[in-house]
């Protein structure tokens, strides 16, 4: 195992697949989170958005209690008071405090759609559900995209919290392939490959959502 | 299944029942979680002041003439985004006194403080720049040409329309940084997550975290319905 350089290291299978291995948890953790707390954040935000009292504010109790918590002291209390398993901690504090941010963000979309709309579409005949989910929501889509995406990058930063949970995540390996490769040009070289691996799929995830966001505000159809 | 989570349940009620509450004002806890509470207060002010002063700096370097320096803001702004927080801690917490053995010196309050501005400098910085890039340039000329200084100008016309489009995301960005400090927890020092975790470990779990959600709470919850305030005054004047 021992090897003195940075080209040795790199030429260690254990090297790339504790990092893929890393990789792997990294990003199953944040996908199901990420679907998770899209499916619950669209749910808690129209909750918001609501007339009704006691659902709205149920919802904001929610999104205000969740949001001005450490992220880090929820996967802490999942793990330890919710006596869940480390994976299952990470990725249920993941999706509760998502839920809360995209549940801010749809609600800032829906808001920001005239609310003639609703009266016109009512005055067709068109229920509740009808309107939001054939002309509120369509609309409020393109202004949410950016500001969830951007939210979904937080979220797969944030899952290395879950290292702190003991989970084999990504940026865990750095301290286990630290006790492996020891001299201090393997040590940059560790941390600048799993820092390269972040950065590659957050920039793509940013890259993409700036074409879905480029598309959909050119053929929405809105008309003001 | 309805055993399991009846046993679940009952076990969490058990974790917040008055023994367990006892046991942890025994031991010191909310005096503890209270100095955690104020270093964690003082990374805050530090690392915010710290976030704003790199925010300005690569916020108005990202809107200068000269393209070099859009390109070192860019690059300032995409790395720290990109990456995460907890790695960037853990690094130099850990890595950077092997390349660099002086950095063994640097308090562990202070690896929190230039983690978290670091950081938190790089969404300033975006917030600065969109507000810059707000202003229109025919502002300052129009200013310039009734007779005003350009300190005056920017100061009566520019800064002031800029402000309201940078508040919203600046106050935001200090709450994620408040809570972010718990990533002492994970470098060892004795901030409220720290404490918390400790006080969880050593005494009583419910009523150390309940505690200290509460005291990050309270810190943050004021500026976060600041935030909103001031957001939806900014649409207003939209």
């Amino acid at each position: 195992m021992h090897v003195a350089t940075v080209t040795g290291m790199l030429q260690k299978s254990f090297f790339w697949t504790s990092l893929f291995r890393g990789l792997g948890v990294t990003l199953v953790v944040s996908a199901i989170s990420i679907v998770l707390a899209f499916i619950f954040g669209i749910i808690v935000g129209v909750m918001r958005y609501s007339k009704l009292p006691v659902i709205s504010q149920v919802a904001a109790v929610y999104i205000d209690f969740l949001r001005n918590i450490p992220l880090l002291l929820l996967m802490f209390a999942f793990f330890l008071i919710g006596q869940m398993q480390d994976l299952t901690a990470a990725v249920i504090a993941l999706t509760v405090f998502t839920t809360a941010v995209v549940a801010e963000v749809v609600r800032g979309g829906l808001n920001s759609i005239p609310k003639g709309q609703w009266e016109a579409a009512r005055s067709q005949g068109m229920s509740y559900i009808q309107i939001l989910r054939h002309i509120v929501l369509p609309q409020a889509v393109t202004k949410m995209i950016p500001p969830m995406v951007s939210q979904f990058v937080t979220l797969i930063k944030d899952s290395a919290f879950a290292l702190q949970l003991g989970v084999l995540e990504l940026s865990n390996r750095a301290s286990i392939l630290q006790a492996n490769f020891t001299t201090p040009a393997q040590m940059l070289m560790i941390y600048a490959v799993i820092a390269a691996i972040y950065f590659t799929i957050n920039f793509i995830l940013s890259v993409i959502a700036r074409k879905l966001q480029k598309r959909l505000s050119a053929g929405g159809g809105t008309i003001g | 299944m309805s055993v399991g989570f009846s046993q679940w349940f009952s076990n969490i009620v058990y974790m917040f029942n008055l023994q367990h509450w006892q046991l942890f004002f025994q031991v010191g806890g909310l005096v503890g979680l209270l100095h955690g509470l104020l270093f964690t207060l003082e990374i805050s002010l530090l690392g915010l002041l710290f976030a704003l002063i790199l925010g300005v700096i690569f916020g108005v370097l990202a809107t200068s003439q000269w393209k070099v320096m859009r390109a070192v803001a860019r690059v300032y702004v995409e790395f720290f985004q990109n990456t995460p927080l907890m790695l960037q801690a853990i690094f130099i917490a850990f890595g950077l006194p092997i390349v660099w053995p002086a950095a063994r010196h640097i308090p562990l309050f202070m690896v929190i403080v230039i983690a978290v501005s670091l950081y938190h400098g790089a969404y300033i910085s975006e917030a600065v720049r969109a507000g810059i890039q707000s202003i229109h340039r025919g502002q300052l000329e129009a200013s310039l040409s009734q007779g005003m200084t350009y300190v005056q100008a920017m100061r009566y016309v520019v800064i002031p329309q800029a402000l309201r489009v940078v508040l919203p995301p600046l106050t935001n960005q200090a709450v994620n940084l408040i809570k972010n400090t718990s990533i002492g927890v994970a470098i060892g020092f004795a901030e409220l997550m720290y404490q918390a975790k400790m006080y969880s470990d050593m005494a009583a779990t419910g009523p150390s975290f309940l505690l200290a959600a509460l005291m990050y709470f309270i810190l943050c919850f004021p500026l976060a319905r600041l935030a909103k305030r001031l957001e939806d005054k900014a649409e207003v004047n939209n």
